[in-house]
């Protein structure tokens, strides 16, 4: 990826976040491209998740500035900020779905807040979007109690997708997936970035999945991003944490079978 | 925000569909609309030509194949022109998406639903009515093991939810019965004082507060604070499985949840209730000296010459039966959490609801009962 005449979408500046005394990041940078699949990793309680909660704003960070399309948001007034929102979606960890609500009335949260579609159109593309993620046609009806693990991700991704956002947060999408399921969900995604055109933010841990699908990693570590780069270059780090989680056993498994 | 729009042009029996613009979601109430507007187009054939699009996204996409779809269902021969091949990616990927769902789940109609529902509602209680016996058993039997192995008793967590459910509750418990007590004793003033009976109204305190209202009052304050608190603790434990790790760990919720909270309830709800009586007669003897000029001293004289003591433990007695129907409906629904943040709520209501009317049932059986006995 030629990165310099890349538009940059994300863009993080010298971030730091701690809870009490507890940093969790400090002089954090990092740069996001518009239509990449950027994946996230870095080893438990490195401040993955947080990272991906701070961009979007869930997190108040103690330093540092965070700029999404080009504005810093913590400077936005409600409704700017409410403008920047709907250009991005979020695919929480269980998917986060409203438990009220079916999964078709899921979908169509984001629709009915933001726009004003007569309830006939918002049907048509809520039923549209689940069956895009893969879900079953049934599904829609269904409650997110009644659905499993996987489902409720599907789901979650097709709330996220509803209102055709720029950019897709994804927070470990494939953990707790059986692998079939897992390939099925990294296809799913590299499917909808390409034909949506998306900027995927992916937390995750799965090294098929880096591999399958993501342009660009960033290893989260010593409280900021260490190095980002294509798979080849994780593979040339020399970096002891790199090297580990790039040629370990589980590593090795994950290559050996390039797609 | 950059608008979207339709463009019809007729030449001869040829129809010219133009999108325009951004056909975005954004857009997407405007373009609907637009589209409906033509009820048929005239042609037989017509062109939808996408060269004037600046930006399509997926509901964009999703309008140009259900309008297409639509004319070929009238018999239009529709051609797409003009757009590029990630437009037509898009249409291709929305078009293979098509499959309608329900939104909802299917309501029946209105009839059925008030008999189908009266008919569960009928089940349910009865099924909860059994669940709740086999609950008491469940917790009695746990009682009585632990009493034969007292060292499994949860001394820490039973001194934790005597301070929550007793110890926390005496201010608000405080303050209502003494508002009680000056209620009776105003209101009771105004009526007895035309007999000239003033004095009676020592009477009507002593027996009203010490039987029934100061135990009455406490259960239902208890019922609506720790009842709720216990319901919905244990049911976000289940909810999360906690309850359901517990019971792989071998630990018994029954023993470790449900036990400590009842007996804290049982300990505790006397003791409020004492103190429930004591401000509801201080509550009264103050209003008495305001408005009747009784000093305290005959106030008390009054209450130790005319009330009998029996009245005083007709109302304790019911405070453990009390304390052991709210801590088990409470701890019950709990229990019976499943699903949905959604379903805490429901239960939590419920127990709440559930434990005031069985502590009013209760109240009234222990009436009907004192009276039998002659107390």
């Amino acid at each position: 990826m030629a990165e310099a005449d890349q538009e940059v979408v994300i863009r993080v500046r010298g971030l730091r976040n701690q809870f009490g005394t507890f940093v969790v990041h400090d002089k954090l940078d990092l740069d996001v491209y518009r239509g990449e699949v950027l994946g996230v990793v870095g080893g438990s309680g490195t401040g993955k998740s947080v990272l991906l909660r701070s961009i979007v704003g869930l997190n108040r960070p103690a330093a540092g500035t965070i700029q999404v399309f080009g504005r810093d948001l913590a400077r936005l007034g409600g409704e700017e900020r409410r403008q920047i929102e709907q250009r991005w979606g979020v695919l929480f960890q269980d998917g986060a779905l409203f438990s009220a609500l079916t999964v078709a009335q899921n979908v169509q949260v984001p629709l009915r807040e933001h726009l004003d579609l007569p309830q006939r159109l918002m049907d048509e593309i809520a039923a549209m979007k689940i069956s895009m993620v893969g879900l079953d046609a049934s599904a829609g009806g269904k409650y997110p109690s009644e659905l499993s693990g996987g489902m409720r991700k599907r789901a979650g991704l097709a709330r996220a997708l509803a209102l055709d956002p720029e950019i897709v947060f994804l927070d470990e999408p494939t953990a707790g997936l059986d692998p079939i399921g897992a390939a099925a969900f990294d296809q799913l995604i590299g499917k909808l970035q390409k034909a949506l055109g998306l900027t995927v933010f992916m937390v995750t841990h799965d090294l098929d999945s880096l591999h399958a699908i993501c342009d660009r990693i960033a290893v989260l570590a010593e409280q900021r991003v260490l190095v980002t780069g294509s798979m080849e270059q994780m593979l040339r780090e020399t970096h002891p944490w790199i090297r580990e989680y790039f040629h370990g056993p589980r590593a090795r498994g994950a290559l050996a079978t390039p797609e | 925000m950059r608008a979207g729009s339709v463009k019809f042009t007729e030449s001869g029996d040829e129809t010219l569909l133009q999108a325009v613009g951004c056909w975005d979601i954004a857009n997407a109430r405007q373009l609907d609309a637009e589209l409906a507007a033509p009820a048929r187009p005239p042609g037989r054939t017509l062109r939808f030509d996408l060269s004037g699009l600046e930006a399509l996204d997926t509901a964009g996409a999703w309008l140009v194949h259900r309008t297409v779809k639509r004319l070929q269902a009238e018999g239009v021969a529709v051609q797409l022109t003009g757009g590029n091949e990630s437009q037509y990616g898009l249409i291709e990927q929305v078009a293979a998406n098509d499959r309608p769902i329900a939104a909802a789940p299917p309501a029946p109609n209105v009839l059925l639903r008030v008999v189908e529902r009266f008919g569960a509602g009928t089940v349910d209680a009865m099924l909860e009515a059994r669940a709740f016996v086999g609950f008491l058993g469940l917790m009695v039997q746990t009682f009585l093991a632990g009493l034969l192995r007292p060292r499994r008793i949860r001394f820490t967590s039973l001194v934790y939810h005597m301070e929550k459910v007793g110890f926390n509750a005496l201010p608000i418990i405080g303050l209502i019965s003494f508002l009680i007590g000056v209620v009776l004793a105003y209101q009771g003033a105004s009526q007895l004082r035309q007999f000239g009976a003033d004095i009676f109204v020592v009477n009507l305190i002593a027996i009203s507060v010490l039987r029934e209202l100061g135990i009455l009052l406490t259960s239902i304050v208890v019922a609506g604070r720790s009842g709720s608190a216990f319901t919905a603790e244990i049911g976000s434990m289940k909810l999360r499985e906690e309850i359901d790790a517990m019971r792989t760990l071998g630990i018994d919720p029954i023993e470790t949840l449900v036990l400590p909270r009842v007996a804290a309830l049982v300990l505790t709800l006397p003791l409020l209730g004492f103190f429930a009586d004591m401000m509801g007669l201080l509550g009264g003897a103050v209003m008495s000296w305001a408005v009747l000029d009784v000093s305290p001293a005959v106030f008390i004289e009054r209450l130790v010459t005319t009330t009998s003591a029996w009245h005083f433990s007709v109302g304790l007695i019911k405070a453990p039966f009390f304390a052991v129907l709210i801590g088990m409906v409470s701890c019950y629904e709990g229990l019976q959490v499943t699903g949905s943040a959604e379903s805490v709520g429901q239960k939590t209501t419920r127990s709440v609801v559930e434990a005031i009317f069985l502590v009013i049932v209760a109240d009234a059986t222990f009436s009907i009962f004192f009276n039998i006995v002659q107390v």
